[in-house]
């Protein structure tokens, strides 16, 4: 090969390096092969703790069906390149359009992008659009929405100038109807979510209504697996709803990859970030999938494109596109009622031990707030070494949030219930 | 199969598939439906437009979707500036085991020390190959780690009670992401055009730079694939106008265990662990896009971050100064995890033997077919060569040559990008390849150059074999159709 370059050697090749520049001082572990690779992975696993698993907060536990993995790993989707040569893309590109397609049919929307890095920067790219749209450069948001989402929020427009932010206060678990009126004068929009922070479920006529008196959009955060019970974002008003996909098929994986999901209005279509595939035609007048609405995009607007967003999460938008075709309407209805019935059953169980409470009376899906007799942080770190139980996230001093899902069974809950009596001394 | 028979089967959306009442996954039924628990009006009225299914339907389905696609694992993409390299399947596998998929990411530290672990080692490795001080993991792609960077670079300034600096420069020939990070960081966007021979004129870019310039944003190896020689001189006039220095570390698969960009000068730079560090693409993402910065700056990073003492791995978020977070929770630690794995699998030698046959494999590529396609910039390469299209010469454009390479078999290259080269084409075969892979590529490029001066035609109607041929591009965009509607 040198020879056919016309060099005498490699070091003739890497010569536009300047030598100075060269270093070759790498102080690294000696490399692995494959078994011992495997042997160190599955020593790091091991490390994590096996926890029976009721904390949720924007991370949920789920089953995933075999059929989802078998799927997703395929090489032909795993190892593909982004859909930009359309011909050789056909599978990703109608999977995206799946993606779309499911996301706006859960959703009642009528548009949808491929996705976005989590539910977080979905948030941010939602704010982001919503100011686009009104002019305006005002957040009015829910005190009540995943804290990380609010720092998320704050980290990406913080620096912009003649941006604020308005906080909505919820002093009885959803947002107290005076400061939102309040807070949604001059806003671009009102950012609530829907089951919220704390799991309660807001009253979205309320903020509907609120948003339109305002002039502002509702951007709506919502939790798809809630959807099969749940009313949705496009049937209660919600002009932008985001979401974390994570729960739709894909593993908690310490904190990711997630994605990002974005749906709208036909209205704002043009303003949706990242990218979308719609369907058109080839020469021979074939139905055909291809990404589209390109213009608003950074590879072509550069510093005056919608987003700056390129890789978005392609393969876990994959899994709940999949996810959702194997459940079905019925099965996320079943999803969702199981959800709701061991959560409540939990709940009750739990605000029947001397000196717990649930903190709010407000309608939940399967999240709510416990307040403990004794510090909570402590509680659970107590459950977590002793009992194997992951009881929840310690809010403050005396809160824990409580998830609870279809994978957790009766035994569970029981198993929970005895442990919080156990340690709390209640 | 012959040409007569259609597609027909696959050009069916799962919703059109759907058959009312048939399922897949059944779970258990509760006892009481969710109306015996919460009020009427917070419930879904009409149950989701979603396939009805059985698993059989759903798998063959996108089993049948999957074999549409062009991918790494069955066909080569010599995709400059993207660095599709072979995956490897024991990280897929490591990485998804139970024992790290099961953690919730709020689990406390010690329920989740693996993880952390692993995490921690890698930013130690990604350190020492960039020779920078430390790295946030927190970045979900590349283009979030170029925000990242000009989040730190603001803070600095603004640390520094330096307001003016509202301004990042960059070259013509960047990436997209590059000018449309800045303008989300809320920064004028200021271009410096490419010098003569491609790279970065010093004495140009000292005419852009000044007292308002924040950073400086260079891709090095520039994306004409050329290593930007004079780069101690580039690091020197930014920083005597009191500016950052910020790689787009997009390609620093030419430089891995060869370089370390911390000796060049940089001051902040990311890394796309689905380039270099073989993450797969997934056909979009996810990816991941680690950002390190030199000593000064480590103060800003954002929150969480991970850190080693008394024998435990520990998350810590109260750094005083942090520009906050970049999204939830810790990052795609699934990619990162992949990631390690990679690094763990190579030493010192392979790592630079990784950069070294990378670039041996684009120079041979650019050596065999410069005579056809001829380079931009008439040199040896780095990782990748920008070539174009002689449109008057063959009477095809580079779309034309890059569709009639999927009739070949072969990915496109990245066409039409940079921007600075009319007609681009730019060819990055990885080290990965084999010679028989690339020679395979080169003999599909003269057959396809021989084919345009006989018969042009036949490109400019390509590709001719691919389950679909060209597409509508202007009509989709005109009326858009984007999600099923009944």
């Amino acid at each position: 090969m040198l020879k056919a370059i016309g060099v005498s050697s490699l070091e003739e090749l890497l010569s536009q390096v300047p030598q100075e520049l060269r270093n070759s001082r790498f102080d690294l572990p000696p490399a692995m092969g494959e078994m011992e690779l495997s042997a160190h992975m599955n020593s790091l696993a091991g490390k994590n703790s096996r926890l029976v698993n009721f904390a949720g907060g924007g991370a949920y536990e789920h089953f995933v069906p075999s059929a989802v993995k078998a799927l997703v790993s395929r090489g032909e989707f795993a190892t593909a390149y982004t859909p930009y040569q359309a011909e050789a893309s056909q599978g990703t590109l109608q999977a995206i359009y799946e993606y779309q397609s499911t996301i706006c049919a859960l959703f009642e929307m009528d548009a949808a992008n491929a996705s976005l890095y989590d539910g977080s920067t979905a948030l941010a790219e939602a704010v982001k659009a919503a100011m686009r749209i009104t002019g305006k450069n005002k957040i009015a948001v829910s005190a009540a929405i995943n804290p990380q989402y609010l720092a998320t929020l704050r980290t990406y427009f913080a620096p912009l100038p003649d941006v604020t932010f308005e906080e909505i206060a919820c002093p009885l678990g959803v947002m107290d109807p005076a400061s939102m009126a309040q807070a949604a004068k001059d806003a671009a929009c009102i950012v609530a979510a829907t089951p919220n922070y704390f799991g309660c479920i807001e009253d979205t006529d309320a903020i509907a209504a609120a948003a339109k008196a305002a002039g502002a959009l509702f951007i709506a955060i919502v939790n798809p697996a809630s959807l099969g019970v749940l009313n949705a974002p496009g049937a209660f008003g919600a002009d932008i709803a985001v979401a974390e996909g994570q729960p739709l098929g894909n593993a908690l994986a310490y904190g990711g990859p997630y994605l990002g999901v974005f749906a709208c209005k036909k209205e704002h279509m043009r303003h949706i970030p990242g990218r979308i595939c719609g369907i058109t035609k080839d020469l021979d007048g074939k139905r055909a999938f291809v990404l589209t609405l390109q213009a608003r995009e950074q590879h072509i607007r550069r510093e005056k494109a919608a987003s700056n967003i390129c890789s978005n999460e392609a393969l876990c938008a994959l899994a709940a596109t999949i996810y959702c075709a194997l459940l079905g309407p019925e099965g996320l209805k079943e999803l969702g009622e199981l959800n709701v019935e061991n959560a409540h059953v939990a709940a009750q169980k739990i605000a029947a031990l001397k000196s717990f409470r649930l903190k709010y009376d407000k309608p939940f899906f399967n999240e709510f707030v416990v307040e403990c007799p004794c510090d909570a942080a402590a509680l659970r770190d107590a459950l977590a070494k002793e009992e194997g139980i992951l009881p929840g996230i310690a809010l403050d001093k005396k809160s824990l949030l409580v998830c609870v899902t279809e994978t957790r069974t009766h035994a569970d809950i029981e198993a929970l219930v005895n442990a919080l009596r156990k340690h709390s001394n209640a | 199969m012959p040409e007569s028979i259609p597609h027909t089967e696959e050009r069916l959306l799962s919703i059109e598939k759907s058959v009312s009442g048939r399922r897949a996954v059944r779970l258990p039924k509760a006892a009481k439906p969710a109306s015996a628990y919460l009020p009427q009006n917070c419930l879904r009225a009409k149950a989701p437009r979603l396939p009805e299914l059985s698993e059989f339907d759903v798998v063959r389905h996108y089993t049948n979707l999957s074999r549409l696609n062009f991918s790494l694992d069955t066909h080569f993409y010599p995709l400059g500036s993207c660095t599709m390299k072979y995956n490897p399947k024991a990280n897929e596998e490591l990485a998804s085991l139970d024992g790290f998929g099961r953690v919730h990411p709020s689990v406390p530290d010690f329920a989740a020390q693996g993880t952390l672990e692993a995490m921690y080692r890698l930013e130690k490795c990604l350190c020492e190959i960039t020779g920078l001080s430390a790295f946030t993991l927190q970045p979900s792609a590349g283009a979030h780690g170029e925000w990242t960077g000009i989040l730190l670079a603001r803070a600095y300034h603004a640390k520094r009670g330096d307001a003016a600096r509202t301004e990042i420069v960059v070259p013509d020939s960047s990436h997209g992401t590059n000018p449309a990070s800045a303008a989300l960081g809320g920064f004028g966007v200021v271009c410096v055009n490419s010098g003569k021979d491609g790279r970065v004129d010093v004495s140009e870019l000292k005419k852009h730079i000044g007292p308002k310039t924040a950073l400086v944003m260079l891709t090095v190896p520039s994306t004409v694939g050329l290593f930007e020689t004079d780069i101690l001189a580039i690091a020197k006039a930014v920083h005597d106008a009191g500016a950052l220095l910020y790689m787009d570390g997009a390609n620093f698969n030419a430089l891995i265990g060869l370089a370390k960009p911390g000796d060049f000068g940089v001051d902040i730079m990311h890394l796309n662990m689905h380039k270099t560090f073989s993450t797969p693409h997934g056909g979009g993402g996810p990816g991941a896009g680690a950002v390190g910065v030199t000593k000064a700056l480590e103060q800003f990073l954002p929150v969480p971050r991970v850190e080693f003492s008394n024998g435990q791995y520990r998350v810590r978020t109260d750094y005083p100064n942090s520009i906050g977070q970049l999204r939830s929770f810790f990052g795609n630690t699934g990619i990162l995890l992949r990631a390690y794995c990679y690094l763990r699998q190579h030493s010192a030698e392979t790592l630079r033997g990784i950069a070294e046959n990378a670039i041996l494999n684009a120079n041979y590529v650019l050596a065999k077919v410069k005579d056809i396609f001829p380079p931009q910039f008439d040199e040896h390469c780095m990782h990748e060569c920008v070539l174009y299209t002689d449109t008057a010469k063959m009477g095809v454009k580079t779309l034309d040559v890059a569709k009639r390479l999927l009739d070949y078999g072969y990915h496109a290259p990245t066409i039409y990008f940079p921007l600075i080269v009319h007609e681009a084409m730019m060819i990055e075969p990885t080290e990965t390849e084999s010679r028989q892979s690339i020679d395979g590529f080169i003999a599909a490029l003269r057959a396809i150059h021989a084919e345009a001066m006989k018969d042009p035609e036949l490109l400019k109607k390509a590709p001719h074999t691919l389950p679909v041929k060209r597409l509508d591009e202007v009509g989709a965009a005109r009326k858009p159709d984007i999600c099923w509607m009944k």
